[in-house]
């Protein structure tokens, strides 16, 4: 079997994996990090949504082996020292969800978001939660505490 | 999904070489519809054969008139490239509008035309911007490229290295997206080119396709109101839960209309 290996949250991980192993597989079945949901597992939900080399992608529409090598941030990896991450701090603040399953992939994406946009208008946010898909909250509260939480990463 | 043996090349010859010695081999690009198409099982290669190490298939060119986009290029890319907006905005409009950020992160030119999905944004960029599509064997004029729902007019094996669109004097891309799977409905690319003004539209039909009664109509300067007595037949024009014929053929006149107006002449 081929071997993949690449970081996830700062440590160095490698292992034996089927050709044919998702990322999201990969992340949770071998390393135990299931705050990486498989929500619909057709690419449309987000609920899977990691960083690579630091962009945001679907880890179920990515195989392990195409992230060999690389950089993964998971949701466990953002909080330090036992503080949520501002962007997780304003989601629990301003009641951004319901059921939490979302959560982990909405939290990614909006981090995304701001790294590239670090004050981004309610349109933009609503235009770049497109790949992620909540039943709960009907997206009010996501969207103010992505908001709050632009302006807690310091945007 | 079915397992299969997977090769990451260093280069196109090398690619090439993977893809010939296997049985049924894919290449890999950004795998945004490869990936979910093993996940159903609706194809089963023995081989996949990853593009992402090849840096010759990397990176975006603008010279005075033309913008050359290597076919590893992803989306998001595309979409945020200063050099492709100042050289074709209407280009990198249309790239920072395919599927999701997450999709747009990892999905490429090469992949979406090769796969040539009916919905899909950029063939209508490579069809009515008049682009050449080059290969590890030869250029291919885009009026010859796009030959039916998921069809090409690539060989077995031959692979997609980059796409060279000229610069339009004018372009504008309009979708109409599906409200739920934010596919085209409809899209309309209207180009102003040197030879002419050329609209392609996306989504409506099996594959992509110019609506030559609505280039004669524009030939005149870009303006909707020019398209007043033109019409697009409904003839051949998806019908599915989302659309009737009619309405897709409605909507392109109404989304060319949009983009003649928006680029203005």
């Amino acid at each position: 079997m081929p071997t993949v290996s690449m970081s996830v949250n700062g440590k160095q991980y490698s292992g034996e994996v089927e050709a044919r192993t998702l990322l999201s597989q990969f992340i949770r079945d071998q390393l135990g990090l299931t705050g990486t949901h498989i929500g619909c597992d057709t690419s449309q939900c987000g609920a899977c949504v990691v960083h690579v080399d630091g962009r945001s992608v679907k880890s179920c529409t990515t195989l392990a082996l195409q992230a060999d090598g690389a950089d993964v941030t998971t949701i466990e990896g953002l909080a330090k020292d036992g503080q949520l991450h501002p962007m997780q701090e304003a989601f629990r603040e301003n009641h951004g969800l319901q059921c939490g399953f979302c959560t982990p992939g909405m939290v990614m994406s909006a981090v995304d978001l701001v790294n590239n946009n670090p004050n981004p208008s309610e349109e933009t946010i609503r235009e770049n939660l497109d790949g992620n898909i909540c039943r709960c909250t009907g997206y009010h509260n996501i969207v103010k505490a992505v908001k709050a939480g632009a302006q807690g990463m310091g945007g | 999904m079915h397992d299969f043996q997977y090769h990451k090349p260093g280069s196109v010859a090398d690619a090439a070489a993977a893809a010939a010695g296997a049985e049924d081999g894919s290449f890999l690009a950004g795998g945004q519809t490869l990936i979910p198409t093993l996940k159903q099982r609706l194809a089963a290669p023995s081989d996949l054969v990853d593009l992402s190490g090849v840096s010759e298939l990397q990176g975006i060119t603008v010279s005075g008139d033309s913008v050359t986009i290597g076919a590893m290029t992803r989306h998001a890319d595309v979409a945020a490239s200063g050099d492709v907006a100042a050289a074709i905005l209407a280009l990198a409009a249309l790239a920072g509008g395919i599927g999701d950020p997450q999709v747009r992160n990892r999905g490429t030119i090469g992949g979406s035309i090769a796969n040539n999905d009916p919905a899909a944004d950029y063939p209508a960029a490579v069809l009515g911007l008049n682009a050449t599509v080059n290969t590890n064997k030869r250029s291919i004029a885009a009026d010859d490229f796009f030959t039916g729902m998921f069809e090409t007019a690539l060989e077995e094996g031959e692979l997609i290295t980059s796409v060279s669109f000229p610069v339009p004097e004018a372009a504008n891309y309009q979708k109409f997206h599906n409200p739920a799977s934010r596919y085209a409905l409809v899209g309309v690319m209207v180009a102003k080119t040197g030879g002419g003004v050329r609209v392609a539209v996306t989504g409506a039909g099996p594959c992509v396709f110019r609506a030559s009664s609505l280039e004669q109509a524009l030939a005149g300067g870009l303006s909707s109101s020019a398209l007043d007595g033109a019409s697009v037949s409904a003839d051949g024009l998806n019908s599915d839960i989302h659309a009737t014929p009619e309405y897709r053929a409605h909507l392109v006149k109404v989304m060319a209309g949009r983009a003649a107006d928006a680029a203005g002449g």
